[in-house]
């Protein structure tokens, strides 16, 4: 079971008579991207809070490489290698985007009850930042404030945040939501090395690139997974097809 | 010239004019001025306090008179033992500045300590009204202690002392109050540049993406709630001295407003926004308050303003928005 990275564990949420979660199971291994579909209200969000830590389950596990996360907060989650990025960009916004990794930077080298040096003159704290911008292609844009960087730059800061945790795996929601095409296309390009440092579980929406980039994709439909597969086997599926495919033909 | 140039500067004259005018005020024999530079700067030194949880980690607490409080009878119940010849739970009372304000550190870090681990589950209004809450228990509580006064509160009768210093003097008095404001100051300013500020104040903007890359917001805003009440405690502390009074009304929320309104007026999380809005605060109740009674009116007025075209405070107008590099 060496190869299994994550392994969510017959996971349950229910709000009142919803069940937005209902006995999910799926494991991550070592070198994949496992992409998480599922049409809207399907549960994505919920699951990704179940994993990340934001809620608590009603019942079930979630494991990374064997250890038991299930009871840890958000930020241990964090700290045990779990490199989350947000839906919807979520950064520190008064801060440069330097500031922004080398924030993450300063949590995965150690404690933040430092009191007395100045962080921006850690040179080690700035230049292994420098190197994250620079690998997602904001380099250039270091200095600039969080609130200033356009949405397409936002989204690729997100990722250098989740570089700096140097996770044992990434939970990516929708990394690509409103980046067009071409920025699409780069950062396809750029989570298929990434997935060689780490595995990802991909939430997208994006299906020309989860069916493009998957090693395994899962169904998430009412909170249940209906199938997983590769994607030919996704595709193949009739039950997939009816009800979340529909009629469209994916390319 | 740029903005953080502009800041600079002005906190240079800000704290030369401070040690300046009273300087001044000395030489040509005021000592009603020295006395209220000295009521600036303790009042300074308050609002340092605050401004670490206010300014830094955005913890509005509507409470912090309590450590002003805590500290004010520290100072107080210390003399009276002292001057009495009296024993408090067995220790000897002391007359001597420094033992009262680590004692006095200590007690309102200990206070903040459990005020913060109970209401910093909350935020928002809630938070609020917890801190409020724990600050009118402290009022109450004073108000009915028959021992050191209770509503009438405590006087102390000599000024507590300080090695090498007279501080019966006012210059004396002030050049200790100064002192300490600097090195408040200098302790906010370290807080904020050290990777314990880079965390703090990013959990102030956004604590969900604080806590995604592993550091949990609770224990951060705990340490800083304590060290920002430890701070206020001991200007509660020199408060007590300078006025060599104690009473509830340094815990009443009145005083709690006034240290928040001392903030917005000099500018939320500046470094210097508490001696800006200090002497603001004071030079306006002097100044309006000799023209009228109904100072407090043109103080609200100002506070509008400030609230709705200078949200940076003084400072901000002067200096622009902050940057955190």
């Amino acid at each position: 079971m060496a190869d299994t990275i994550l392994e969510l564990k017959g996971l349950r949420k229910n709000f009142g008579a919803l069940k937005a979660t209902d006995d999910v199971s799926l494991t991550l291994k070592r070198g994949e991207i496992h992409a998480l579909i599922g049409p809207n209200g399907a549960g994505k969000t919920t699951l990704m809070a179940l994993v990340s830590g934001k809620l608590p389950p009603d019942a079930g596990q979630v494991l990374l490489e064997g250890r038991e996360l299930t009871a840890l907060s958000v930020a241990r989650r964090a700290q045990a290698g779990l490199g989350r990025s947000f839906q919807v960009s979520s950064l520190v916004s008064e801060y440069s985007a330097l500031r922004n990794v080398m924030l993450a930077l300063q949590s995965r080298q150690g404690h933040s009850y430092r009191f007395l040096r100045p962080v921006m003159m850690d040179q080690a704290l700035r230049e292994g930042a420098r190197e994250m911008l620079a690998r997602v292609g904001l380099g250039a844009r270091a200095s600039v404030e969080a609130a200033v960087l356009s949405h397409g730059e936002r989204r690729l800061l997100e990722i250098a945040v989740a570089l700096a945790l140097q996770p044992r795996c990434f939970l990516l929601d929708e990394p690509m939501a409103g980046l067009g095409s071409e920025g699409t296309k780069a950062l396809v390009t750029f989570l298929q090395e990434l997935k060689s440092e780490a595995p990802i579980l991909l939430i997208e929406h994006d299906m020309d690139a989860v069916f493009r980039l998957a090693d395994r994709i899962s169904v998430l439909v009412y909170g249940r997974i209906i199938a997983t597969g590769t994607a030919p086997e996704i595709r193949a599926n009739p039950q997939v097809r009816a009800v979340y495919l529909g009629e469209e033909t994916p390319a | 010239m740029d903005n953080q140039r502009k800041e600079w500067l002005l906190n240079a004259g800000v704290i030369i004019a401070l040690f300046a005018v009273p300087l001044w005020a000395l030489a040509v024999g005021e000592p009603f001025i020295i006395t209220l530079a000295t009521r600036i700067a303790i009042l300074a030194i308050a609002a340092v306090g605050l401004n670490i949880a206010l300014g830094l980690g955005g913890m509005v607490s509507f409470g912090h008179a309590l450590y002003l409080g805590v500290g004010g009878y520290v100072a107080g119940i210390a003399a009276h033992h002292a001057f009495a010849g009296t024993t408090v739970m067995g220790l000897p009372g002391t007359n001597q500045m420094l033992p009262i304000w680590v004692i006095a550190m200590l007690l309102s870090g200990l206070v903040a300590g459990v005020v913060g681990a109970l209401s910093l589950r909350t935020s928002g209004i809630f938070f609020i009204m917890i801190t409020l809450a724990f600050a009118q228990m402290g009022f109450f509580f004073t108000l009915s202690w028959p021992a050191y006064g209770g509503e009438d509160g405590l006087p102390i009768f000599v000024r507590n002392q300080f090695p090498g210093l007279n501080t019966a003097r006012p210059w004396d008095m002030f050049l200790l109050a100064y002192g300490v404001l600097v090195a408040a100051l200098l302790v906010f300013a370290m807080l904020r540049a050290a990777r314990f500020g880079a965390a703090l104040m990013a959990i102030r903007q956004n604590p969900d993406r604080t806590a995604a890359v592993g550091i949990s917001p609770f224990g951060i805003k705990l340490v800083a709630f304590v060290l920002s009440g430890m701070i206020t405690g001991l200007a509660g502390a020199m408060m007590a001295d300078l006025t060599r009074f104690v009473s509830p009304a340094m815990m009443a929320w009145t005083m709690s407003g006034e240290l928040i309104v001392i903030i917005i007026l000099g500018g939320v999380g500046r470094l210097f926004g508490p001696v800006v809005g200090a002497a603001l605060l004071v030079g306006f109740e002097v100044f309006f308050g000799g023209l009228t009674e109904h100072w407090k009116l043109w103080l609200g007025l100002v506070l509008l303003a400030v609230v709705l075209f200078a949200r940076g405070g003084l400072i901000g107008l002067i200096a622009g928005r902050e940057r955190h590099g």
